[in-house]
């Protein structure tokens, strides 16, 4: 269970995160919509651990620990994984490469054997063909000359990998196609159990009609202004965000 | 002796000698028999600038060193031919593959020596060979070799070079490649050790089609100084020559990388391509870069560039976002940055030793 109580974050002077309260049960996938601006890429950068965000006010658990006090990379071994709206590209290292690497660390500090190249590209080859990605993208160094599309996939390629506990996509759905679109919500569907909770970032009800929300928050000015079931949505994609701020 | 190049030369701007020249070497001591690398390749191994039958494998191709006379106008190679006692001869006839050698020098001693290697590599007409050049020792010393080496038309030298010196020795080699038509010089240095070095390269290109690579990956830490300066002479039309420098700086060290590209009147559709990078991992550290275009002819295409920069942040938390602990994260980001100096090195061993150096470096940081 994911426990967002009061978080408050700045970004040197600028306050962003004007307390935010949240809570994703296990087993649950909650969506977050809003406008530009609002805070939501902030929300989960401050939750994966990226420097830069001072956290004022509140806390952060995940399965009973105060996860702001860890290292991004000892959230990772935690369960979190961020699907980032932006990923990076890394010239020079190799998606498989990086990909194992990933997965051997968290193995690591999970006490589970580490896996050997060849154990570990069977089950890459296996998550590449769910995605539907060419095989080739194992071989290519991360991110780099990917389209917009299929730098998401890949970052679907590593959660399927990474097996998190906690996603947070952060719109992951902009600029896929169709059919990529659905993949992602199979890829996230397949995730789908007790074990498994997701906080999906995106602008559009079209991706909530292929992974169906818990629940559906919306951000604006730092503040969730409003919760509400899965139909609203439909009502945010009818009238926008006019009047929520007031709500 | 023909003294030392001053600061006051240009090419010896970035470069001060003057640490070298306060020390006074003595007698080359009695050599300790090193560590050698596993590997099945033949090798050709110096101990404290003398070559050691015992440990060399035999190769038909290989000859003995031979006195030279040097009126060149590198200041080093001149003083190397007149203290040159030692060195290997390599003479790969027309169109044979003579496969990979290891050129091993090591050197170790209590009190401060110097050695001048006199290497001359000669391959004929569409023949092949890959050297992998590795420097090691213990101790305060001076390394001053030069190595000569011509191309017939067609042939392709890889010329790899670990330079892994004792971190208190002086190291300063002089490489000068003539290269006609067709053939290949293909050069990579790593540049870890010595307390101050330079690797400098004379590149000729004499006939059409004539190729360079000059690569390098200097490595430097606490107050090391990396210099590699190249000079490329495109004497004939129609040659491409490509050099990627990459520089990877801690503590208080400084790196240079001097490169001239000399086009000739004659050398029309020159390609000549030139990168240096460097990743400054302290604020203390220092990279200086001289590019230099030198163009007599019109139809050209010389490019050169560089940047000089720390890790980038954004690609450091994308790893560790993955799991991936900071240090390793850190680490295979400089590998990365690498990579482009590295690419050309496709020999298995050398690759494996080039990678491991690297990790060493790493790790010892
Ligand atoms: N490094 C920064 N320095 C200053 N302001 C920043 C910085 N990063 C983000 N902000 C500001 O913080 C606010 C929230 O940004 P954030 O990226 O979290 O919005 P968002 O809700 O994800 O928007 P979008 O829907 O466009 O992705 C914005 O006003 C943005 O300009
Ligand atoms: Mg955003």
């Amino acid at each position: 269970m994911l426990e967002i109580k009061n978080l408050h974050a700045r970004i040197g002077e600028k306050e962003i995160l004007k307390g935010i309260n949240l809570t994703v049960p296990d087993g649950e996938i909650h969506a977050i919509m809003g406008p530009n601006g609002a805070g939501k890429s902030t929300l989960s950068y401050v939750l994966s651990g990226r420097d830069g965000y001072e956290v004022t006010e509140g806390e952060v658990i995940y399965d009973g620990q105060d996860i702001l006090a860890l290292a991004p990379e000892d959230r990772a071994a935690a369960g979190l994984f961020l699907a980032f709206q932006y990923p990076v590209e890394l010239p020079g290292v190799g998606n498989a490469n990086f990909m194992r690497t990933a997965v051997n660390a968290v193995r690591r500090k999970r006490g589970e054997a580490e896996l050997d190249a060849v154990a570990f590209l069977k089950l890459a080859r296996a998550a590449v063909k769910n995605l539907s990605m060419k095989e080739d993208f194992l071989k290519r160094n991360v991110n780099v000359g990917f389209s917009g599309g299929e730098k998401k996939r890949n970052e679907m390629l590593q959660m399927a990998l990474l097996q998190p506990g906690l996603a947070i996509l952060d719109e992951t759905d902009s600029g896929l196609d169709i059919d990529a679109l659905k993949i992602v919500a199979e890829g996230v569907n397949a995730l789908r159990s007790e074990k498994f909770s997701a906080l999906v970032i995106t602008h559009y009800q079209r991706l909530l009609d292929y992974i169906v929300p818990d629940m559906v928050h919306v951000l604006s000015g730092g503040r969730i202004v409003r919760s509400g079931p899965a139909s609203l949505a439909l009502e945010l994609e009818a009238h926008g965000y006019a009047g929520l701020e007031a709500a | 002796m023909t003294a030392l190049p001053s600061k006051k030369l240009e090419a010896w701007r970035y470069t001060d000698l003057a640490p070298l020249s306060e020390i006074s070497f003595g007698a080359v001591p009695v050599a300790v028999a090193p560590v050698l690398p596993e590997s099945d390749l033949p090798r050709l191994v110096f101990l404290n600038g003398v070559f050691s039958e015992v440990l060399s494998s035999r190769l038909d191709f290989a000859g003995a060193f031979d006195a030279v006379a040097d009126a060149s106008a590198q200041p080093l190679a001149r003083i190397n031919a007149e203290q040159a006692r030692d060195g290997v001869t390599l003479t790969i006839p027309d169109g044979i593959d003579a496969g990979t050698v290891l050129l091993i020098s090591h050197a170790s001693g209590d009190a401060p020596f110097a050695f001048h290697l006199r290497h001359r590599v000669a391959l004929g007409q569409g023949a092949s060979l890959t050297i992998v050049d590795i420097a090691k020792g213990d101790g305060v010393y001076w390394h001053n070799p030069v190595t000569d080496i011509t191309l017939a038309a067609g042939a392709k030298l890889n010329h790899y070079r670990l330079q892994d010196e004792s971190r208190e020795a002086f190291s300063l080699a002089t490489i000068r490649a003539h290269i006609e038509a067709g053939a290949a010089y293909e050069h990579f240095t790593a540049t870890i050790g010595a307390r101050l070095s330079r690797t400098e390269i004379h590149a000729s290109l004499a006939g059409e089609q004539a190729t360079a690579h000059l690569n390098a990956a200097q490595m430097l830490t606490g107050e090391q100084h990396g210099d590699f300066t190249t000079v490329i002479a495109h004497k004939a039309p129609n040659c491409p020559s490509r050099q990627t420098v990459k520089s990877v700086l801690s503590g208080l060290s400084r790196g240079v990388f001097q490169g001239r590209i000399e086009v000739d009147r004659i050398a029309q559709k020159t390609d000549g391509y030139q990168m240096s990078q460097a990743l400054l991992l302290s604020p203390h550290a220092e990279m200086d870069i001289k590019p230099e275009l030198r163009i007599y002819a019109d139809d050209v295409k010389c490019s050169h560039g560089a940047t000089i920069g720390a890790l980038d942040e954004d690609q450091v938390f994308y790893l560790r976002s993955r799991g991936i602990p900071e240090a390793e994260a850190r680490s295979i980001l400089v590998r990365a940055f690498l990579d482009d100096a590295l690419a050309p090195v496709q020999q298995e061993e050398a690759k494996a030793l080039f990678e491991a150096a690297i990790e060493n470096w790493w790790v010892s940081q």
